[in-house]
């Protein structure tokens, strides 16, 4: 009852109103948003009320009893009755506060069967998604240009809040999140869905949403991962079901072409520019946040590919590292990242830029040739 | 340093038992002197941290980046929460207890005086390692103050080492100091003094060196195994060989949250002292406030997974630890009606320390307040890992902890320099603490409300007001702890002489010896305690 | 400046202060061995003690059944292919079911790995029993050669009503370096 109260008072309440999307928590777009929005609020009112008291009797005595007003001192100092009193009464506000917050948890840990499973993949600074019923993975990278955060670009409406491939989940439709990680612990947080969870490498958690209202819904990674922490950003689509159904058909389609596209491709082999041009788009895409755009690297912490004699003498081990990454190092494995062609291009310009000049060429088809030996 | 103790020296001459020049700092056994060593120091640390958090908040004045790159912003991240932990607020609250507690408790020293040399002469080397490794190749620890693994183990530079000593040294250090405080205590009160007549700074400093001795060494065995993870091939937090890197966060948090108790509850006994003190009335509820400082003490070894709601628990264990941190409420809630409640027809005035201790019992409340909304699992969900965390901890540390240690600064100044502080100067600093910590910290709640995570050094734009505000606020803030540096040297160079009780109110051992106390004070003890000095 | 009363006592408290940090360091690595009995007893995190479980001596619940999910993945930096045959089986409490993982080694050189398992939601840990797992022991590879490894488990008729779904997900781990004896004899005796 008295959260109804409250929770009508917030919603009179022009400032909170006002305040939602910037001041305030989110009410969010779930059942299990609104709830926690209201147990939010309502804990919160509870303070002000708590503090209002007890700051006023504060103020109440050092207006009004002071030694400038000619205020001889009391002398008690203790009252067994009071001390009890202001014990159970914060306990029985306490036992208030638990009631709702003890049927919250236990509505977020609901176990019912789910109509769509999403593995979700954290690792350093992207994420990656795997729709487990269907033929259908991708990673999700932040879209916002080097250049905004450097401040040479103008900043836009998403300023790092934007991915190149944003999740799509269907509304209306139990969706569960089994959430891991391939290096160090990341949190995957969409604050609409109410939805925080850490991604522990070698662990899967699991959480689990059924959204309202189709939109798009952007969140942030919230543990702490090494250096780009502050740039893998989660964005989530909630389409109507029929909506969502088309498109996760369209995308095992594509998927399944562009396997068949690249086994094609194979026999085809690029030149030295083409090679380069495309090497550097995705250098500056998958590398340069670690390596740097110079192929310095940081020293002791990344490094460097300018003159490193991998890049310049040993081909088969260059592939190799860029394929399958290194284990206990931040270094990923790219060869389910990345098309075989962009793999090829990316270590041919790391084989020929910043005076790496070994004119050698690495092809589509040397790869695939080195990942099925 | 030397600076510092050249003009300590010159002040401390006219004691004539007191021996001169370096050696004297280096080989002094005599609390007071160690006191000073360790107040000066933490104000070193104090500033150091400070500017580290300026760097901090001129990145993030604006969105983009503009002043470091993200590896850089990360470590300082992180090396400002550890120098604010374990080289400001610890080191401060052990510097007060060296110079108060003696006297407090009519002892002619600690008990363990040449031990107390040694916890604080390596305390700066402690702290010289971790800095050094800042400009170390792949520069310092990088991966928060809670340094979880694997970011800090496969994933970390190699000054992971140095941070692992140092966190080492500090902790001996911490420890050693612990041990004295508890020894002292135990055995050198002036006889009749029961320990239900002990001042509470006192009591809340003897529960406070418990906690210590508990976790410091949780911590170093969580240290140790990073440092063994990372550079021995143990994988107690790596999946590969049977480990788990959530294991890190209970093994860290189990000594976390009582060290956050550590940095806080001395801060209840300097309050206790100076409320009753300028409301010239008798503390409320004496006994009370020791066995809620007890309660506390106990309830924050079972609290700690309040601190990973999201790594993935059981409801039973999620709902298990939002009930006992809920519940910790309760003994403090007490302690804080127990101050209004002293205040409460008394006869009020209203020099610096009682402002910092006012200012401490609103602000620190307020801190109390969001930690009961985080303590709800459900809504922790929310708010977890957000700038609503980063409030909820710099008011209870900076806005409680500090401000309490400043309260604690002025109070005793007089007794320490035997000069009264320029009460103009130091209300200056004060309004200008007050007023910029709110605006520092204010604003964050509805930064991390609306969604601001925190350890970013870039934000989207929805944040970029907020931010602003709050950066100003944090240089007016670090600004005005010069004031406090002034008031200081001001007050240690000269000035009103102070009588050997300078507060009407006040009571206590510490007031009946001459002002500045002598090289030794209590040689022989006194005599003749019925009541605990707040109740007097 | 004597320490005056009680010096003696000094020595008895300091002693008693010492050994309560040496047992708190202690305490502190007993965590380690203490958290896994935990997550043993509660199913925390879904980490379990990986052990061979008897065959089911219950009775079958063919009242219900339980979608088991399979997820495979590798750690970085390991080169391997590894994937269950299929994606997800629907069981009875108490049916004993066998499910093959394929993994192949595209290398050049002869690997060890070994996988390490992952149970969601947490509390099914509890309840899952593995009659035979390739998990149990570090699994060789020849260079270049493919395997199908089994893996027999059942789900404890007890499994509560409100589980419906069991993920278990194994991660693949590089042990080559780390390889136990047992592991290693595998490319040995080809060869002889």
């Amino acid at each position: 009852m008295s959260i109804k109260l409250i929770t009508a008072l917030t919603a009179m309440s022009p400032i909170a109103v006002q305040a939602q999307s910037q001041f305030n928590l989110t009410q969010g777009v779930t059942d299990i948003s609104q709830r926690v929005y209201d147990l939010h609020m309502t804990i919160f009112y509870i303070c002000c009320v708590i503090g209002v008291i007890v700051f006023g009797a504060m103020f109440w005595s050092m207006i009004r009893h002071r030694k400038s007003k000619g205020r001889k001192p009391a002398t008690f100092h203790e009252s067994v009755k009071v001390e009890i009193a202001w014990t159970v009464v914060p306990f029985l506000i306490l036992i208030g506060m638990a009631i709702p917050a003890t049927s919250t948890l236990i509505a977020m840990e609901d176990s019912s069967e789910a109509d769509v499973t999403i593995l979700v993949t954290g690792s350093q600074w992207k994420w990656h998604y795997k729709y487990f019923e269907n033929d259908v993975e991708f990673f999700s990278l932040l879209a916002t240009q080097r250049q905004q955060i450097e401040n040479k670009l103008e900043k836009g409406e998403n300023y790092l809040l934007e991915v190149d491939r944003p999740l799509v989940i269907p509304t209306d439709r139990k969706v569960r999140f089994l959430i891991t990680s391939d290096d160090v612990i990341h949190s995957w947080w969409v604050p609409d869905f109410a939805v925080k969870k850490d991604a522990n490498p070698g662990f899967i958690n699991e959480s689990w949403t059924q959204v309202n209202e189709p939109g798009i819904y952007r969140g942030q990674c919230a543990e702490l991962c090494g250096k780009d922490h502050g740039f893998m950003p989660v964005v989530v689509i909630a389409k109507e079901p029929a909506e969502y159904d088309a498109w996760i058909a369209e995308q095992e389609a594509a998927q399944r072409q562009a396997k068949e596209e690249e086994q094609r491709l194979l026999a085809m082999s690029m030149d030295m520019d083409e090679l380069m041009d495309l090497g550097e788009q995705v250098y500056l895409g998958n590398c340069a946040a670690c390596h740097q755009g110079n192929g310095e690297g940081v020293p002791g912490v990344f490094p460097a590919l300018k003159g490193s004699p991998m890049a310049l003498n040993d081909m088969e081990a260059h592939i190799d590292i860029v394929v399958n990454g290194k284990s206990g190092t931040s270094m990923q494995a790219f060869g389910n990242q990345l098309s075989l062609r962009e793999l090829a291009a990316v270590i041919t310009y790391e084989r020929n830029a910043w005076g790496n000049d070994t004119g050698e060429t690495v092809q589509a088809s040397d790869v695939n040739e080195f990942m099925n030996q | 340093m030397s600076t510092v103790v050249g003009e300590m020296d010159q002040h401390d001459d006219h004691h004539h038992h007191a021996p001169s020049g370096l050696t004297r700092w280096l080989f002094t056994t005599n609390h007071k002197d160690i006191g000073s060593m360790y107040l000066w120091f933490s104000f070193i640390m104090f500033l150091v941290g400070g500017s580290m958090a300026m760097v901090i908040r001129a990145e993030l004045f604006q969105p983009g980046l503009q002043l470091v790159d993200p590896h850089f912003f990360n470590q300082m991240t992180t090396v400002h929460g550890l120098i604010m932990v374990f080289g400001a607020v610890m080191p401060a609250f052990t510097g007060l207890a060296n110079w108060m507690i003696p006297m407090m408790i009519g002892a002619p020293d600690m008990a363990l005086p040449r031990m107390n040399n040694w916890s604080f002469w390596i305390l700066p080397f402690a702290f010289a390692i971790l800095l050094a490794s800042l400009f170390m190749e792949g520069g310092g620890p990088a991966f928060g103050w809670t340094f979880y693994a694997p970011l800090s183990t496969t994933y970390s530079s190699d000054s992971t080492a140095l941070f692992v000593f140092s966190v080492h040294i500090m902790g001996i250090s911490s420890i050693m100091g612990a041990i004295n405080v508890i020894v002292t205590i135990m055995n050198m009160r002036a006889p009749g003094m029961t320990y239900m007549k002990m001042p509470l700074f006192v009591w809340s400093w003897f529960i406070t060196a418990f906690l210590l001795i508990a976790v410091m060494p949780v911590l170093a065995g969580a240290v140790t195994m990073v440092l063994t993870d990372k550079y021995f091939g143990t994988s107690f937090f790596d999946a590969a060989g049977g480990g788990d890197p959530v294991m890190f966060q209970h093994i860290f948090w189990f000594f976390g949250h009582p060290e956050v108790y550590i940095m806080i509850l001395p801060s209840f006994g300097i309050v206790s002292a100076i409320i009753p003190a300028f409301a010239r009335k008798p503390l409320f509820g004496y006994a009370s406030m020791v066995y809620a400082t007890a309660a506390i003490a106990g309830l924050s070894f079972l609290v700690w997974a309040h601190h990973m709601f999201t790594t993935g628990m059981p409801v039973f264990a999620e709902l298990f630890f939002m009930y006992c941190t809920m519940l910790i409420s309760v003994p403090t809630g007490v302690k804080v009606f127990n101050w209004v409640a002293t205040m409460w027809r008394g006869s009020i005035t209203f020099e610096t320390p009682m402002l910092f201790a006012l200012a401490f019992v609103i602000l620190f409340t307020i801190g109390g307040f969001s930690g009961l909304m985080l303590a709800i699992t459900p809504v922790d969900f929310q708010y977890h890992d957000t700038y609503f965390v980063v409030a909820h901890f710099h008011y209870v540390l900076v806005s409680g902890a500090i401000f309490s240690i400043m309260a604690a600064a002025y109070y005793w100044l007089p007794k320490w320099t035997g000069h009264m502080y320029d009460e103009g100067l130091a209300k200056l600093h004060f309004w200008a603490s007050l007023i910029s910590v709110n605006v520092l910290f204010f604003p964050m709640h509805f930064a991390g409300l609306a969604g601001m995570p925190r350890r970013i050094p870039d934000y989207s734009l929805q944040f970029a007001d907020i931010n602003q505000i709050v950066s100003i606020g944090g240089f007016a803030f670090g600004l005005s702890q010069l004031i406090f540096l002034w008031v200081v040297i001001k007050c240690v160079k000269g000035g009103e002489k102070a009588p050997a009780k300078p507060w009407e109110g006040a009571d206590g051992l510490e007031w009946t010896v001459p002002s500045p106390a002598p090289y030794h004070t209590f040689d022989t003890p006194p005599k003749g305690f019925d009541k605990p000095p707040e109740v007097k | 400046m004597s320490a005056q009363q009680g010096k003696p006592d000094n020595t008895r408290i300091i002693r008693r202060l010492l050994l309560t940090v040496i047992g708190m360091f202690a305490f502190g690595f007993a965590l380690v061995p203490l958290y896994d009995v935990f997550c043993d007893i509660t199913g925390f995190n879904g980490r379990f003690t990986d052990g061979q479980a008897a065959a089911n001596t219950k009775a079958v619940d063919t009242s219900r059944t339980v979608n088991v999910q399979f997820i495979t993945r590798v750690n970085q930096g390991m080169p391997w292919g590894f994937e269950p045959e299929v994606r997800s089986v629907r069981i009875h409490p108490g049916e004993t079911k066998v499910v093959n993982f394929l993994a192949n080694n595209p290398t050049g050189s002869d690997m060890v790995a070994q996988a390490i398992p992952s149970v969601a939601p947490g509390e099914a840990s509890l309840y899952l029993n593995k009659v035979e797992c390739f998990c149990f022991n570090q699994q060789p590879l020849a260079a270049g050669t493919k395997t199908a490894m089994p893996m027999q488990f059942y789900l404890d008729p007890e499994i509560p009503d409100h589980i419906h779904t069991v993920t278990l997900s194994y991660t693949m781990y590089d042990m080559t370096e780390n390889a136990t004896p047992d592991a290693l004899a595998a490319f040995v005796q080809p060869a002889n």
